[in-house]
């Protein structure tokens, strides 16, 4: 009898997920992101070796202009602009998902426990997640950075840890509904214990809000690393990151005009955030939210 | 709390401060003497109390860095990042509030699609990247307006504002998304209630039901979201200000960071958390004041 309640359950489940899938193939706005994302997860992995020339060489003629041998110009140092934007994806998407997924699964422990225990585990934890919140992440993450000195594990840790509360309010919205419902007293009177409850029994159903969350967080993410980068505080040189390959050159704007320095490299992060945020306003569409 | 949060942060700051300060070369006596004048070598309890304790008389220390009150310093760059702040405010609140509802009363057609899909994207790429665009279009390729944010010292209001324009247009660019959103939402959600219903049946036009049923329950939860957004429009005023070469208070945070100016840094993180508290405050009261609810619930 239970085994074939088990069945009948699975198959629900994966007709249930084949439904998902094909509602995302079919969303426009999702596949166009996905399909942006792509292309820079293949540059990053690839990047270096398809650019035409070596991303750090300094051998090129400086500030050249827009040609056939250097499609984006070159810049202030006499590097190549089109291949150092090609190769420029690999750090900030080594960085920014990881201190995404750091977040998230902090936030989802917290989220769990607060929404699962309520009382005074929930008010302690709402106030300190009040103050941290009470202040601008660029402000909280350069002060730390100053003071931990700038490593990319620091940056990756600090992004991580101020998402983590965040991602603990919607985590715990999403408890407080679930916690309500029938099988979480019937876990409960079956004598399951606390983690068991909340990981194996509530986890699996707010996982929608959770995916929907990583990818916004994502988003942000990219937006606080390329932020940092820029000041200084984030992925440091010679990489050709983008934001890192702004930095060095938007001084120049004022001097001359030399656009293709910035515009390219801007133009490449423009398509990224974008990119992750259609493929989580395609993500949100789908399960609902 | 934000005090013990900011405190704890700066005595993360590695090492020695007299040594941070004296640099490499200065003898270890004088180093020692530096630490006790500055008080640094007292137990870190006795530091926060004295520290809150002149905080309360307005008194932030001296900035390590350039021999002066923190103060004298703040005050100024504070008074640049509001004006600049004050601008950009201007702009995007009526701005994504016309959006927004104008996107609600047109929920699904093509208007509605582009100001939510734009306000969207927008919202997502990085200030200093749209304020670069921004640079681009309207002060390179059109020459419009200048590139700096500070204008000549002697400059009148309009001159001023002329300046400030690009950077708060950057910043109008991230805000935009978020209050749209909200206005969006909470106007769609009065537009179904039942309350808006019976307005229509009892033979109200279009224009009164949207002006007086409508907007007053849908700007509710957008003026939350703008308050929430005080917080980010700071952060957003560290990049800004230093892609602008702004004197303000995002500036004095950076170089003071750079500079392990750690009095300064400390007070002007206080100053900013201060600013956003106050920023959600008045804004639960204004929230208050309109919400015939909230107002009447507290005098029963």
């Amino acid at each position: 009898m239970s085994t074939v309640a088990t069945t009948v359950q699975l198959s629900e489940t994966r007709i249930a997920r084949r439904e998902t899938r094909q509602q995302l193939l079919r969303s426009k706005t999702f596949m166009a992101g996905a399909i942006i994302i792509a292309f820079w997860v293949l540059c990053a992995v690839f990047g270096h070796r398809i650019a035409p020339h070596d991303p750090l060489a300094q051998s090129f003629p400086q500030l050249e202009g827009l040609s056939r041998t250097y499609p984006f110009g070159t810049d202030q140092l006499g590097r190549d602009v089109f291949s150092r934007v090609l190769a420029g994806a690999r750090d900030i998407l080594i960085v920014a998902p990881l201190a995404t997924l750091l977040g998230i699964v902090g936030g989802t422990i917290i989220g769990l426990v607060t929404g699962y225990f309520r009382g005074l585990t929930d008010d302690v934890v709402s106030r300190i997640v009040d103050a941290v919140l009470s202040l601008p992440l660029i402000v909280i993450a350069v002060t730390v950075l100053v003071a931990l000195g700038h490593s990319t594990l620091t940056v990756i840790v600090v992004i991580g840890l101020v998402f983590a509360p965040i991602v603990s309010r919607t985590v715990r919205a999403a408890v407080l509904a679930e916690r309500q419902l029938d099988y979480v007293s019937a876990s409960r009177l079956q004598g399951e214990r606390a983690p068991y409850v909340m990981f194996v029994e509530i986890l699996p159903n707010v996982m929608g809000p959770i995916v929907v969350e990583a990818t916004v967080r994502l988003g942000y993410a990219i937006f606080a690393v390329a932020g940092l980068t820029f000041l200084g505080f984030g992925v440091q040189p010679p990489s050709p990151d983008w934001a890192l390959q702004i930095a060095d050159n938007y001084t120049l704007l004022g001097a001359g005009t030399y656009w293709w320095t910035v515009l390219f490299p801007a133009l490449a992060i423009i398509s990224l955030v974008v990119a992750v945020n259609l493929v989580a306003d395609g993500l949100a569409r789908v399960f609902g939210r | 709390m934000l005090s013990v949060l900011v405190f704890a942060a700066s005595q993360l700051l590695p090492g020695n401060i007299g040594r941070n300060v004296l640099g490499p070369f200065a003898s270890t006596n004088d180093v020692n003497a530096l630490n006790h004048q500055l008080g640094v070598d007292r137990p870190i309890l006795v530091q926060y109390v004295d520290w809150i304790g002149k905080l309360v008389h307005g008194n932030l220390g001296m900035s390590l860095e350039y021999k002066v009150p923190v103060v004298s310093l703040l005050g100024p760059s504070l008074i640049n990042s509001l004006k600049l702040a004050a601008v950009a405010f201007v702009l995007v609140v009526p701005l994504s509030i016309v959006g927004g509802v104008f996107a609600a009363l047109r929920r699904g057609r093509l208007p509605d699609r582009v100001i939510t899909l734009s306000g969207l994207s927008l919202t997502a790429v990085p200030e200093f990247i749209s304020a670069l665009v921004l640079i681009l279009i309207f002060g390179l390729l059109l020459n419009w307006l200048p590139v700096t944010a500070a204008a000549p010292a002697d400059a009148d209001l309009v001159t001023q504002i002329r300046y400030l324009l690009l950077p708060s247009l950057a910043l109008v660019m991230v805000l935009f998304g978020y209050i749209a959103r909200m206005a969006r939402a909470g106007t769609i959600e009065a537009l179904d209630a039942d309350y808006t219903r019976t307005a229509y049946l009892k033979g109200l036009d279009t224009t009164t039901v949207i002006r007086r049923h409508v907007l007053r329950n849908s700007l509710l939860p957008t003026i939350a979201v703008i308050a929430t957004q005080m917080g980010y429009l700071i952060g957003g005023l560290v990049v800004i200000e230093k892609l602008f070469n702004y004197n303000g208070i995002g500036q004095r945070i950076y170089t003071a960071a750079l500079n392990k100016d750690f009095t300064m840094l400390q007070s002007g993180v206080l100053v900013v958390g201060i600013v956003y508290l106050s920023a959600t405050l008045i804004a639960d009261i204004l929230y208050s004041l309109l919400n015939p609810r909230i107002r009447y619930a507290g005098v029963e």
